[in-house]
């Protein structure tokens, strides 16, 4: 099948019409014998072998191939079949390699012992370590009950450790990828449409006419379906909007670039909704038959005109309204995109179901070049008897706090296990799976405190990374690329289903992580939540409840299905929308219950003081949080973060470009020294750095204080109280001129 | 504003932040062969002038060293090859557009007739030195009588290695400081004048001095009327060269090249030379080992302001 | 006969780096080194700005001073237009190196001097240069000029382009759309 891609490329190439066999000729008769046929260049001789993958280096899990030449690994490539990749990868899944062959992985199991009076880790056997974790998460169950440990997650291995924590009788399992990242937009979606918008996102990028980006910034938001499909829609001369007070890469392939004042995008989007009420551009027979509340939106938004938010936002009004109508011109045709990391001010499902109201009045749920409905694939779970019931969870710790949570909070569990004069603390062991909560989530100090609390802490991980430091016991997995894992189930336009196959052996004493998992479930007695012998048996078992087997999947890696309905309401099809109203919900009967504005609204947030800069942080497109800095290929790309200053500012401060300094934030946290990128391209009231930057362990030689992180200087949050997300760009930064 | 970042990549070793393909042993090379060419050039000059009596520095003893400073010269060139199992794919081809072609293959011509020619001269230079190889003897005997087409050889071969020490660099239009035709007359002058400093150093003829002396001061002086032609020229020509011509007219260059080419190396040898000549006593060994210097710098400078300047994305400043 | 080309649009582009990284697998281009880079070049002042961001790489000139000032003849032509370098013949002497406007190429640990090759294996093959075939921007177009209906020979007549210092007189053949 590939051979089918190569030819269509071969024949482009020729540019001649004809069929790849008769290019084939021409083309061998272009290169007549020649220097350039020394094995250097043409790779003679060389044995190449392939095998399938998704990819692990971020969550949009691209389908591809790993090739092998004479047995050494050489490159990653896409899955020409794959719907999340298109059979490109992009620069991190390229460089993915480089997570295999990194020198400073972790090795063996490591046990924190005692030795001189100083604490250190000393080689284990896996059985050793194992052993440890099941006694001390035995004896917790037995002090306080199973719940008391806690699970951290992040990635695919995650999977196996939830089933294991669940068998084990908790349920307090949390991502950050919920409290620090999309947890706003789930549940602002939720209220609205009765449904998420998923991952990868329902958001029909490509066939749409305009885009709005609320601070998503595609393209260095590197989630690959995203950025092909944003690169074909601006090549098909489609209008971006993009919202944010950097000039982002995808604000310079834009037809507006608001360059909005930090935290004021609520104002903004109330001012959109107000104009394309009174201007009555959104679409009437749309808003009448779906959705719910639209009187009480016109009145309540009717004060937010543009020339209110003006002065807040410093968005010209004529700009708002022109944008808008923009918007209705191309209506349904139109995404305001939900974003994903969200948690930005605290009232950050309000704002992103503004954006989720404006884009119910201009009819783009359900329509082409809107958003779609996505496809599900119906696999067949693994039969395990029942889980326990839990006494109690996480939310327990909070009982007043944040109802509308559906998700367990990794900020909540952090802050639940640091005991307070008025609460004992709840949680006594932590599991941690491919998350480096240090990095991760905010308030480290916070963070630092709550393992001083812990009985057990157990990091699941690749890399020698900063939460290892903190663990009792260490398990070195092996790397995506040295595995099985479980299917990928994609949603999408067309459901379908990727293998990851182990492309190389483990590296020294690594395992994959369903291997820990299981041996740790024989441990604890609770090898019944594992009755697959092996992985093999576990996913050929799944294979064959849609009529593939794993030998048919090593061969082809993905496999995409037919698809049960269609993408786009048809007109004027009825519809229940899994809202209280069964209706989309512009004014949330849930939000109300709650106790919480049912219409969004805008607050003011406090500003930076005089000589203070809003810290912003955000993605670097060659790399992924702070997984791939010590990566060899990638950290070749980009070895260190900048700080980007307005010109003005940087002369105000006398710094000048390419000088480091640190920077100092509201209550005093400093940074490690970061280079300044002084730059045109970001407004005077606010400083931007790439997060996962500024790592502070030896043992990971790249990254080791190349450049800063952002999460020492986010001493300061402001919680969601809808859902409890960790608003994290409420801090304030200045500059300090002798870089430590 | 206009800004300029390269994001990623392009960070290679010798390449970036600023070009350095070549360290000291091009400088030296360059050097050398200058002031190799300057010695053999006036050697066989004199030759044909008939003063191999009166000028026996100049054309005898002097040509002595050629071979080895050329063997200095070729090695410092060989030590700079980064592929240096390969050298001998020089000697494979003849590129005529290729300067360092050219070069080499002068420098294989000129190097065996530097040592013939020198061998000429070895018993007048040694009387008591006594050949015993007869055959080396007798070659030698047979050499000598083919001095006068050795000398006509040596002029043309010596001025092409004068021009080409310069040429390699100006062929290189990349290296805006480089891209000028007045360095390869430059060098060629500078190379003649190193040669003639030489020969001053080691005369203990006062008549061959006096004539070397005033030999060194008209080239000195068209290698300042070349040095601010240079300079001129830059400035009348692209925003590049302007840029090139500024590493020197307050960029980073400035100083040690006004001071040390310029003064040390130039003006004040000229002065003392002058001096010299309305009678005030200046040892001619100082401006002599002045200009020797002067020329050394003046070609590490070259090479290196050559490789900090180019067209796109200047890390430097 | 062919002549080989790139045009990379600069409107697609979005500097992400994956053509890079893709270089360096499928090339196995030593750590430190690279064969081709990204470049963003902005003009304007807050709030109006305008950015090109440009992938870059040897242009394979047509007139290229760095075969020109090869001694040996490592550098030379190859049928279709690449400019390459033979390793067995390159000794090392670096005047390609100070002759390339681009700054594109550099000396390869193990002593040769290297850079980008257009991919001529994968070329010869019927695919695409490994830069060209990742960009999940589709960014690039290589095909040949000599073919006039070939995609880039079209995109060159209907897209706005340039190249990069045409003033050094290289005649390169790496054309950016924009
Ligand atoms: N300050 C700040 N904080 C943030 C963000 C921010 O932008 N700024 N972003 C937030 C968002 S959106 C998110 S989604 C989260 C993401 O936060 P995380 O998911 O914690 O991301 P990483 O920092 O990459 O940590 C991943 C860890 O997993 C390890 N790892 C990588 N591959 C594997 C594997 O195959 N197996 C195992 N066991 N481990 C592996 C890595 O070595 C690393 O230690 O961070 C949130 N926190
Ligand atoms: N390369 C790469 N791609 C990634 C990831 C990665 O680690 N690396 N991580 C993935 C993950 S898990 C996530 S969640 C996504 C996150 O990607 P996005 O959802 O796109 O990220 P955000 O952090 O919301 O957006 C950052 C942008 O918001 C702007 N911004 C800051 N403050 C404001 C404000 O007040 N208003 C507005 N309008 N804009 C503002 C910043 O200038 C910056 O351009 O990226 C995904 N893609
Ligand atoms: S978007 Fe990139 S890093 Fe993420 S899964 Fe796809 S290839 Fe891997
Ligand atoms: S891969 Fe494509 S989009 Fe990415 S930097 Fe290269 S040319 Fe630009
Ligand atoms: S870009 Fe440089 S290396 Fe490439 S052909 Fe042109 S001159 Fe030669
Ligand atoms: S370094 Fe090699 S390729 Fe370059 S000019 Fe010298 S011999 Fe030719
Ligand atoms: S064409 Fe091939 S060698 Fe050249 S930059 Fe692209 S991937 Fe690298
Ligand atoms: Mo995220």
């Amino acid at each position: 099948m590939k051979n089918k891609v190569k030819r269509r490329e071969f024949i482009k190439i020729l540019g001649a019409g004809t069929v790849g066999a008769a290019a084939g000729v021409s083309l061998v008769n272009a290169f007549p014998a020649s220097k350039v046929d020394s094995a250097k260049f043409l790779h003679v001789n060389s044995q190449e072998e392939v095998s399938p993958t998704y990819c692990e280096v971020c969550f949009w899990k691209c389908a591809g191939w790993v090739h092998k030449k004479d047995g050494k690994p050489w490159k990653i490539t896409g899955n020409a079949h794959d719907l999340n990749s298109q059979g490109r990868f992009c620069p991190r899944g390229t460089g993915g390699i480089g997570m295999y062959t990194d020198p400073d992985r972790l090795k063996t199991p490591l046990i924190r012992v005692e030795k001189n009076g100083k604490q250190v880790f000393r080689k284990a056997s896996w059985d050793e370590a194992l052993d440890l974790v099941a006694e001390r998460m035995q004896s917790i169950s037995k002090k306080w009950g199973p719940e008391c440990v806690a699970l951290f997650t992040h990635g695919s291995g995650g999977t196996y450790f939830k089933n294991l924590l669940r068998g084990f009788g908790s349920n307090n399992i949390a991502a950050p990828s919920y409290a620090q990242c999309r947890g706003p937009r789930a549940e602002a979606y939720l209220l609205t449409y009765g449904e998420g918008v998923g991952s990868p996102e329902r958001t029909d990028i490509k066939n749409a006419k305009c885009l709005v980006l609320i601070g998503s910034h595609i393209g260095e938001n590197m989630h690959n379906g995203q950025v092909q499909e944003f690169t074909e829609m601006v090549a098909n001369g489609g209008t971006v909007i993009t919202v944010d007070p950097r000039f982002s890469t995808a604000a310079s392939k834009s037809k507006y670039w608001l360059p909005i004042k930090p935290a004021t995008d609520i104002a903004l989007l109330l001012a959109w909704i107000n104009v394309i009420i009174e201007e009555e551009l959104y679409d009437k027979k749309y808003v009448e038959q779906y959705t719910y509340g639209f009187e009480a939106l016109k009145e309540s938004v009717k004060k937010n005109t543009p020339e209110w938010a003006y002065p807040l936002t410093t968005i010209k009004p004529h700009i708002i309204r022109q944008t808008a109508r923009e918007m209705a011109k191309a209506a349904p045709s139109v995404i305001i995109h939900p974003g994903r990391h969200v948690t930005w001010y605290g009232d950050d499902t309000q704002r992103v179901r503004a954006g989720a109201i404006l884009n119910a009045l201009l009819g783009s749920w359900g329509r082409r070049g809107g958003f779609y409905a996505p496809a599900k694939a119906h696999i067949k779970k693994y039969p395990h008897p029942k889980y326990p019931k839990p006494k109690k969870n996480w939310k327990d710790a909070f009982p007043d706090q944040f109802p509308l949570a559906n998700l367990a909070l990794s900020s909540g569990i952090c802050d639940a296990t640091i005991p307070t004069p008025d609460k004992e603390c709840s949680f006594k062991g932590w599991i941690i799976y491919g998350t480096n909560l240090i990095q991760t989530l905010p308030q480290p100090e916070k963070t630092l405190k709550a393992l001083q609390n812990l009985e057990l802490v157990v990091a699941i991980d690749t890399m020698p990374a900063e939460i290892t430091g903190w663990a009792d016991v260490v398990l070195p997995e092996c790397t995506y690329l040295e595995r099985y894992d479980d299917l990928r189930i994609s949603q999408g336009r067309q459901p379908s289903v990727a293998l990851r196959a182990p492309a190389f052996k483990p590296k020294n004493e690594t395992k994959p992580a369903y291997w820990i998992a299981q041996k740790l479930a024989e441990k604890l007695g609770l090898e019944k939540y594992f009755p697959a012998k092996t992985i093999e048996e576990y996913l050929d078992y799944r294979l064959k409840s849609i009529g593939s087997s794993l030998e048919e999947m090593r061969k082809v890696g993905v496999k995409n299905l037919a698809p049960e309905q269609d993408l786009y309401f048809l007109d004027g099809e009825e519809y229940e929308f899994s809202t209280p109203t069964g209706k989309i919900e512009l004014y949330s009967t849930t939000l109300e219950e709650s106790g919480f504005d049912p219409i969004p609204k805008f607050t003011k947030h406090e500003e930076p003081p005089d000589g203070f800069y809003r810290l912003l942080y955000g993605r670097a497109p060659m790399h992924t949080f702070g997984r791939t800095t010590n990566n060899q290929i990638l950290n070749d790309l980009m070895n260190e973060n900048e700080v980007w200053i307005n010109p003005k500012v940087a002369k105000e401060w006398d710094i000048s470009n390419g000088e480091y300094l640190s920077l100092e934030n509201q209550d005093g946290k400093i940074s490690n020294k970061i280079k300044a990128k002084v730059t045109e391209r970001i407004r005077h009231d606010c400083v931007f750095m790439v997060h996962g930057f500024g790592h502070d362990r030896k043992q990971m030689r790249r990254n080791y204080l190349r450049g800063a992180d952002d999460q020492k200087l986010i001493s300061k949050v402001k919680l969601d109280p809808i859902m409890g997300g960790t608003g994290m760009r409420v801090n304030f930064v200045t500059f300090r001129k002798e870089a430590v | 504003m206009h800004e300029i970042t390269i994001t990623s990549g392009r960070m290679n070793h010798g390449i970036d932040p600023v070009l350095h393909a070549w360290g000291w042993e091009i400088p030296v090379y360059l050097f050398l062969g200058g002031l190799a060419a300057g010695l053999l050039f006036f050697s066989a000059y004199f030759y044909l002038k008939g003063k191999d009596k009166t000028f026996i520095t100049a054309v005898k003893t002097a040509p002595m060293f050629v071979p080895l400073l050329l063997a200095i010269g070729l090695g410092a060139l060989f030590l700079d090859l980064s592929h240096k199992l390969y050298f001998w794919r020089l000697y494979t081809t003849i590129r005529l557009e290729s300067p360092m072609s050219w070069g080499a293959w002068t420098l294989l011509l000129i190097f065996p007739l530097s040592i013939f020619w020198s061998a000429t001269f070895l018993k007048d230079v040694f009387p008591r030195w006594e050949c015993k190889i007869p055959m080396l003897g007798r070659f030698i005997e047979w050499l000598k009588e083919q001095r006068t087409w050795m000398a006509y050889g040596l002029i043309i071969l010596s001025a092409v290695l004068g021009m080409y020490t310069g040429i390699l660099l100006s062929a290189f239009n990349a290296r805006p400081f480089w891209n000028t035709s007045i360095l390869g007359p430059l060098f060629l002058i500078s190379g003649f004048s190193t040669g003639a400093a030489f020969i001053l150093l080691m005369s203990k003829d006062a008549e061959e001095r006096r004539m070397f002396s005033r030999i060194d001061m008209v080239l000195i002086a068209i290698e300042l009327f070349l040095i601010v032609h240079l300079f001129m020229g830059f400035l009348a020509s692209t925003e590049v060269h302007i840029e090139a011509a500024h590493l020197f007219l307050g960029g980073p260059y400035t100083a040690v090249f006004w001071t040390l080419v310029a003064g040390l190396g130039l003006i004040v040898p000229l002065l003392a030379e002058l001096m010299e000549l309305r009678g005030l006593h200046v040892p001619v060994q100082i401006p002599a080992l002045l200009v020797l210097l002067g020329g050394l710098i003046l070609r590490f400078i070259v090479v290196d302001a050559g490789q900090s300047s180019r067209w796109l994305y200047k890390f430097m400043q | 006969m062919a002549r080989y080309a790139m045009a990379i649009d600069t409107k697609r582009c979005v500097g992400c780096s994956d053509c890079v990284a893709a270089c360096q697998t499928e090339n196995n281009v030593p750590v430190g080194f690279c064969r081709d880079w990204i470049v963003e070049e902005m003009h304007g002042q807050y709030p109006t700005l305008d950015l090109e961001i440009r992938s870059e790489r040897c242009n394979h000139c047509a007139d290229s001073p760095c075969v020109r000032s090869c001694p040996t003849g490592a550098s030379h032509y190859e049928e279709g237009g690449f400019v390459l370098v033979t390793a067995e013949e390159c000794i090392g002497c670096k005047a390609c190196i100070v002759s390339c406007p681009y700054d594109a190429r550099y000396v390869h640990p193990e002593g040769y001097v290297d850079k980008c090759t257009f991919c001529i294996h994968r070329v010869k093959e019927g695919q695409d240069p490994a830069c060209v075939s990742v960009c999940p921007t589709h960014a690039f177009i290589f095909g040949d000029l000599e073919d006039t209906n070939s995609e880039i020979s079209k995109v060159l007549r209907s897209r706005k382009n340039k190249t990069l210092i045409p003033e050094a007189g290289t005649k390169p053949h790496i054309f950016y759309l924009i």
